[in-house]
């Protein structure tokens, strides 16, 4: 096996946690799995965490007076102080579960548009986003700002796929309300400077609004330890990218902002009191937690978590970064192949969206498929990044904490089996 | 059922006869008369057509022209090339049997046996419908036309 620095020393380890990595396809051929930015693999221990969870303590949350009940919450709220750590959050009360990133979004986007006084968005008020976003962290916002009279503006990207916060002052004014951009782009691979784009923002007042979904498997993320004037208000990611279930997201919000926020969803759990004549709300988090939550997901999640605690964040990261290089190398042997995005594989994330001159990626995908490997092949929720570098889809590779050198071999050598197959050069 | 494919089934996905299609695509480009322009987009991959109908001849139940611009996978480009060709110069009646005949060879999961004669290049698609993920493509523009052609029938009658 190849010897790169910064990859998981216990690589081999941790692919035998993920047991759909030995399965075969047809013909016999290995997985090789480069779509985990689409949504990733999970290890045994979150599988076995659930089927235990469902088999010993299943009960309803929080509603529940028998033990089964208590265990079930107990899990539950576990499952919470773990988000909580994971995220470094200077509050277990400031994290909430949602379905997945995308209501999360919602939530934050609708719940500005309902509120009350300073935070509410109305008519005159500008909420900026980005042209690199996930359909997620665009649309929401695009129907708030049509609901309420309020404008959206957006940051350009460069030709070199980052930000291009050239007018930054013109973008970020006394009138913006909100600041909302991706960490890590899904598309570009890009990571984004956080901090600057924050501090800029509370300068005017703004509000700013982070999607995770793709910072949070792959970086280390330490919220309590960054400088307020740093640390964004709200972040959102989404479980089923961190190995964990799907059906369950996270929204972290600064204690304020979110105790100034009005119920999202109304029903069972987030309430103190209902009569018929009107309600009062539950606290932080439960205000946001209208109904039965996905509970068996939430623990499920927190097993995730904790098992990427324990391979550690840092180390992740260094293995991404390894392999990204690696396989910007093998990219580059391909002739007609163009990685989109920042050039330089250190300062990116772990997607490579890239485009084959004489096939289209709906095709680069199937040969890859035939050949075992798996990629992405469409707009992957991007159509504006698309858009601005003049391509209407791309394929991509995304990587994980499993992916091994091998694997890029393998992409490599069905990439150039793809050129061959659709006699192009 | 998983779509589980092999080399075989690729080859049985990219006939030739697709792939010439693919690189020398029939009546392509947006012309003069019509009667009805559509765009229509596949939202999963982005795919999308712009497709315009020109009926004629008696009544104005003749397909005089189908003219498109068409951004797409091989599948989706193809199949656009050949329907343009095989449609083009059909009354109305049988185009439309024509589209149902592949709509069904296209639903038919790899069941169905095409039909040479109504389908002519057609055929060659039989081995998309076993690829789930693909029949979306080689449908898009098949969806435009019976769109344009339905509203230009409508635009007559009024
Ligand atoms: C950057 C980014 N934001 C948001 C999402 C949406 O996540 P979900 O579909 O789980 O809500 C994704 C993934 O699809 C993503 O990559």
């Amino acid at each position: 096996m190849v010897e790169l620095p910064g990859l998981l020393p216990e690589l081999e380890v941790v692919r035998k946690d993920f047991p759909i990595l030995e399965r075969s396809l047809a013909g016999g051929l290995p997985l090789v799995y480069l779509d985990s930015a689409n949504t990733s693999q999970k290890p045994q221990i979150v599988i076995d965490t659930m089927v235990d969870h469902l088999e010993r303590h299943n009960a309803n949350v929080a509603r529940a007076m028998h033990q089964l009940g208590a265990e079930a919450s107990a899990a539950f709220e576990e499952a919470r102080d773990t988000v909580a750590a994971f995220l470094g959050a200077p509050s277990r009360d400031e994290v909430i579960f949602t379905k997945n990133a995308s209501e999360a979004l919602n939530l934050v986007a609708n719940t500005l548009a309902w509120a009350k006084g300073d935070r509410k968005i109305g008519e005159g008020d500008v909420v900026v986003t980005t042209e690199m976003e996930h359909h997620s962290n665009i649309v929401p916002w695009q129907l708030l700002t049509e609901r309420t009279g309020a404008t959206l503006r957006w940051f350009g990207l460069t030709d070199d796929g980052l930000l291009d916060l050239s007018n930054i002052d013109e973008l970020i004014t006394e009138r913006t309300k909100v600041v909302t951009f991706t960490w890590v782009s899904n598309m570009l691979g890009t990571i984004n400077p956080v901090a600057e784009i924050t501090r800029r923002a509370h300068e005017v007042g703004a509000l700013v609004v982070v999607d995770a979904s793709q910072a949070a498997p792959q970086l280390p993320i330490d919220l309590a330890g960054m400088p307020e004037t740093d640390r964004p208000d709200l972040l959102v990611f989404t479980g089923h990218k961190t190995v964990g279930p799907t059906g369950i997201g996270v929204l972290w919000g600064r204690r304020e902002v979110l105790e100034a926020l009005p119920p999202f969803l109304g029903g069972g759990e987030m309430i103190e009191t209902v009569r018929m004549e009107g309600s009062t709300y539950a606290g932080i988090p439960h205000k946001f937690e209208a109904g039965t939550p996905p509970i068996v997901e939430a623990v499920g999640l927190g097993a995730a978590l904790t098992y990427l605690g324990h391979v550690g964040m840092e180390h992740i990261h260094a293995h991404e970064r390894a392999i990204t290089g690696y396989a910007f190398e093998g990219l580059a042997t391909v002739p007609g192949l163009t990685v989109l995005g920042p050039g330089d594989p250190a300062v990116r994330g772990g997607a490579i969206s890239f485009e084959l001159e004489g096939v289209h990626p709906h095709d680069v995908a199937q040969v890859l498929d035939v050949r075992g490997v798996a990629v992405r092949a469409g707009h992957h929720c991007a159509r504006p990044a698309h858009a601005r570098f003049g391509v209407q889809s791309s394929t991509r590779m995304s990587s994980y904490l499993y992916t091994t050198p091998a694997e890029i071999d393998a992409l490599i050598e069905a990439l150039h089996y793809t050129r061959s197959y659709f006699k192009v050069g | 059922m998983s779509q589980q494919a092999t080399g075989q089934d690729l080859d049985a996905l990219y006939q030739e006869i697709i792939l010439d299609h693919y690189k020398n695509p029939l009546h392509a480009g947006l012309r003069e008369p019509f009667e009805a322009e559509v765009h229509h987009v596949n939202p999963t991959c982005g795919d999308e057509v712009t497709l315009r109908v020109h009926l004629g001849g008696p009544e104005g139940r003749t397909v005089e022209d189908v003219s498109y611009d068409a951004l797409g996978c091989s599948i989706s480009q193809a199949s656009t090339s050949v329907m343009a060709d095989l449609l083009i110069g059909k009354t109305v009646d049988d185009a439309l049997a024509i589209h149902t005949e592949f709509l069904t060879l296209m639903q038919g999961k790899g069941t169905v046996v095409p039909d040479e004669e109504v389908l002519e290049d057609g055929i060659a698609f039989a081995g998309v419908a076993k690829f789930p993920a693909r029949v979306k493509c080689a449908l898009l523009s098949w969806m435009a036309w019976k769109d344009a052609t339905a509203r230009t029938l409508e635009g007559q009658a009024s």
